[in-house]
């Protein structure tokens, strides 16, 4: 599992570093599959790539604060997304921001202690006929309403 | 028409229509057909089509040559659309478009209101098209303008074609295409590159995601013809990290595309080299600039540059390049195959040709819709759109993305074009068109933007850091009832300074959305700052909510759907509030059909 630091094999980082050619328009590429791989982007997979990329640590790091797909922290293992793009806001997307807030104590952007649940926002996934809409791992949910939100979590093991 | 013509059966496979289940259907009218191939002499064709913009009505099933559409289809329906639509020719009432005015059923989508106000220029393939499959777009002409431009025309001519036809950047500024095509050809340096900017960033704006999902060949066509007329032999597509359909499927047509012949070496036998490669985002809204895309593209953080020397000159890697959006790459076939005078007849006359709104908030039709330039806004939201979800009153409607603004009811006989709409305060932007009735608060709006902005800044220059940020304090105190006299001229000040200021497009339009609501809408940012009110019951701190004794029938609608059980009250008897237990989440007003719960305090 990703979420302990001390399991991860980096074998694979390499695995998934030489598959790019070494050359620098690639970095954001392999930044995201290093996110997809691990679910962050581990101290170690970034120092492997500096390596690999001839590129200066600093650099990495500034790609992987600026892009907003890249995470420098382990993911919980559900990830929900609410849609915060304007169509959802205007039909009360931050309604439902409070209620999972409420619900698992954690602000958009932070992982449950237990480390199953990570809550974010997203700007606008263009499903905007189903406004507002959250999406659980890969299941989207139209329509949502304050009352649905336990119920939804409930589906994960959320309380 | 029997069962011996070959059936063609479309499923909306776009992602409104995906979240509906609508995989499930395809598959279980796959299953179906394949049982069932021993039967039948001709066999139907299912196949999965890009978005059809319905996306409120969806999954959409659209049975072919019948001409029959059926919406909001459930997987449980699709055993009686095989039986009765595919292997016979019934059609299902219950599953057909009920037109709204008439309440009369309707079979085609030809004679749905939503559709036949609309003309399809830059989605005409999408929904009647299978995106994986290059033979459904060679079929609908596809690959004839680049088989003209490479055989029968100079680059030149490519170029004047272009530039008469009129037509504009559909990614927001509506910068002319054929004119930045031209400046570019005039540099001599090589290599040149072509870019496709898939960045769609702006909340509310799909159009872009639903043609490259739909029908990734357009893009790629136009970009070869551009390749053609500046002499590059490169092209980038970079696509919006979220959009990971739109991702696989132009991969999918980029891969088709090599094996035919129309990418890669000597192009159907010309000489003409050109290539494309997909680069992904890294979700960041400000790479949607066409600067900062370019970094993000070169592997670096995607800050935009300062524009002394404009990109068709130096831009990715120091290069001649142009970049167009989506929807403009998808318009350069047509004007090629049906020429500029054409084009040019379309629209209006410092606008041409068709644009893609997608119409989302408190719409009742929410979708995708084409539209020919200088359509009246109140056709576009009243006419196609529906009006205003539940009947309530329409307040305003938000264009351009973060950086448009909003324009209130009093200018809804605008002609819709580039111009009309910067000089009413707003922007074209992408095409986002969010409908606002009375339950939206102007003020949470522009912190909406504001907020937006803020979060999405690069940080690169000081007037867009901070003035973002200032301005959000500002606003955030507003909406939580700490505003103060003396806020609204802050404001006003840091908007000028910012848009005045700073460095790129996003920090320059940023301060529109307060800008506008502050000029048509002034009077509720007074109601917030001044009598600690918000009129539209949003803002938490300032809402406060009642049950009307006269107007509730104590149907006891409210009072199921409270998740904080907060409203109580006997069947058939008025119900009442109790607003410690409120959570101010506003259900109750958005379900009462009788407009019996209402914003503000009771009057004892």
């Amino acid at each position: 599992m990703a979420m302990e630091k001390t399991s991860i094999d980096f074998s694979s980082t390499h695995k998934v570093i030489q598959k790019y050619p070494q050359e620098k328009r690639y970095t954001l590429a392999i930044l995201q599959d290093i996110q997809r791989e691990y679910n962050y982007i581990p101290r170690e997979a970034l120092l492997i790539l500096a390596k690999y990329l001839n590129t200066p640590l600093s650099k990495l790091y500034s790609m992987a604060t600026f892009y907003k797909a890249l995470s420098l922290t382990p993911k919980g293992d559900n990830i929900i997304k609410v849609c915060d793009g304007t169509a959802c806001h205007i039909r009360s997307s931050m309604i439902i921001i409070d209620e999972i807030e409420k619900s698992l104590h954690i602000k958009p952007g932070e992982t449950s202690a237990d480390g199953r649940f990570s809550l974010e926002t997203v700007n606008c996934l263009g499903s905007c006929a189903i406004a507002p809409v959250i999406v659980v791992n890969e299941t989207y949910y139209g329509k949502v309403t304050a009352a649905r939100i336990r119920e939804i979590l409930g589906e994960y093991g959320g309380n | 028409m029997g069962a011996n013509s070959q059936k063609k059966v479309l499923v909306c496979c776009g992602t409104g229509c995906l979240a509906n289940n609508s995989l499930e259907i395809y598959n279980g009218l796959k299953s179906k057909v394949s049982a069932a191939s021993v039967a039948v002499s001709v066999e139907p064709i299912i196949k999965a089509t890009g978005c059809n913009g319905f996306c409120e009505k969806g999954p959409i099933v659209k049975i072919m040559p019948d001409d029959i559409s059926y919406y909001k289809v459930k997987p449980a329906d699709v055993d009686e659309i095989f039986e009765k639509s595919i292997m016979a020719d019934e059609v299902i009432d219950r599953l057909l478009y009920v037109d709204v005015a008439t309440g009369k059923k309707v079979q085609s989508q030809n004679d749905n209101d939503f559709y036949k106000k609309q003309m399809k220029l830059a989605l005409r393939n999408i929904g009647e098209i299978d995106p994986a499959d290059i033979d459904d777009y060679i079929e609908r002409l596809g690959y004839q303008a680049l088989n003209k431009v490479l055989f029968a025309m100079t680059p030149a001519e490519v170029i004047s074609e272009v530039a008469e036809s009129g037509l504009r950047g559909r990614g927001g500024a509506g910068f002319p295409t054929g004119r930045k095509w031209k400046q570019c050809a005039g540099y001599d340096s090589f290599p040149k590159y072509v870019v496709c900017n898939g960045d769609e960033g702006d909340p509310g704006a799909f159009m872009d995601r639903s043609i490259m999902e739909g029908d990734p060949n357009s893009i790629i066509e136009g970009m070869l013809i551009a390749g053609y007329a500046i002499q590059s032999e490169m092209g980038y597509i970079y696509i919006r990290d979220e959009y990971s359909l739109a991702i696989k499927n132009l991969a999918i047509a980029i891969a088709k595309a090599k094996e035919r012949g129309f990418l890669g070496q000597n192009i159907l036998g010309s000489g003409f080299n050109f290539d494309i490669q997909i680069v992904r985002g890294g979700g960041a809204f400000v790479c949607g600039e066409s600067t900062a895309l370019m970094a993000s593209i070169e592997g670096n953080v995607g800050e935009p540059r300062a524009k002394y020397v404009r990109s068709v000159e130096k831009g990715l890697w120091g290069q001649p390049t142009i970049l167009n959006n989506v929807e403009t790459w998808a318009n350069i076939p047509l004007i090629i195959n049906n020429g500029s005078e054409w084009f040019r007849g379309i629209g209006t006359k410092g606008s041409t040709g068709t644009k893609v709104f997608s119409l989302v908030g408190k719409v009742k039709n929410t979708g995708l819709v084409e539209v020919p330039m200088g359509i009246p806004l109140r056709e576009l939201i009243f006419g196609i759109g529906g009006g205003v979800i539940g009947n309530k009153k329409f307040k305003a409607v938000q264009s351009g993305g973060p950086s448009g603004g909003c324009i209130p009811e009093s200018l809804l006989d605008l002609n819709v074009d580039f111009d009309t709409l910067a000089e009413a305060g707003s922007m074209m932007g992408s095409g986002g068109m969010i409908i606002m009735d009375e339950r939206t608060c102007m003020v949470d709006v522009a912190r909406y933007y504001v907020n937006f902005l803020a979060e999405e800044s690069c940080g690169k220059c000081v007037p867009c850091r901070e003035g973002l940020k200032r301005m959000l304090e500002i606003l955030n105190d507003i909406c939580n009832g700490k505003g103060q006299l003396g806020d609204i001229e802050s404001l006003e000040e840091i908007c000028s300074m910012t848009s005045e200021a700073a460095l790129c497009g996003l920090g320059k339009s940023a301060p529109n959305p307060v800008v506008s609501t502050l000029k048509y809408f002034r009077d509720e940012y007074i109601a917030h700052i001044v009598d600690k009110k918000c009129p539209a019951g949003i803002c938490k701190e300032l809402t406060s909510f009642y049950i009307d004794q006269e107007l509730c029938i104590g149907c006891g609608k409210c009072k199921r759907n409270c998740p904080a059980m907060a409203i109580e009250g006997e069947a058939k008897a008025f119900h009442t509030l109790d607003m410690q237990k409120c959570i101010k989440c506003g259900n109750c007003i958005d379900t009462c059909k009788f407009n019996a719960v209402k914003v503000g305090e009771e009057a004892i």
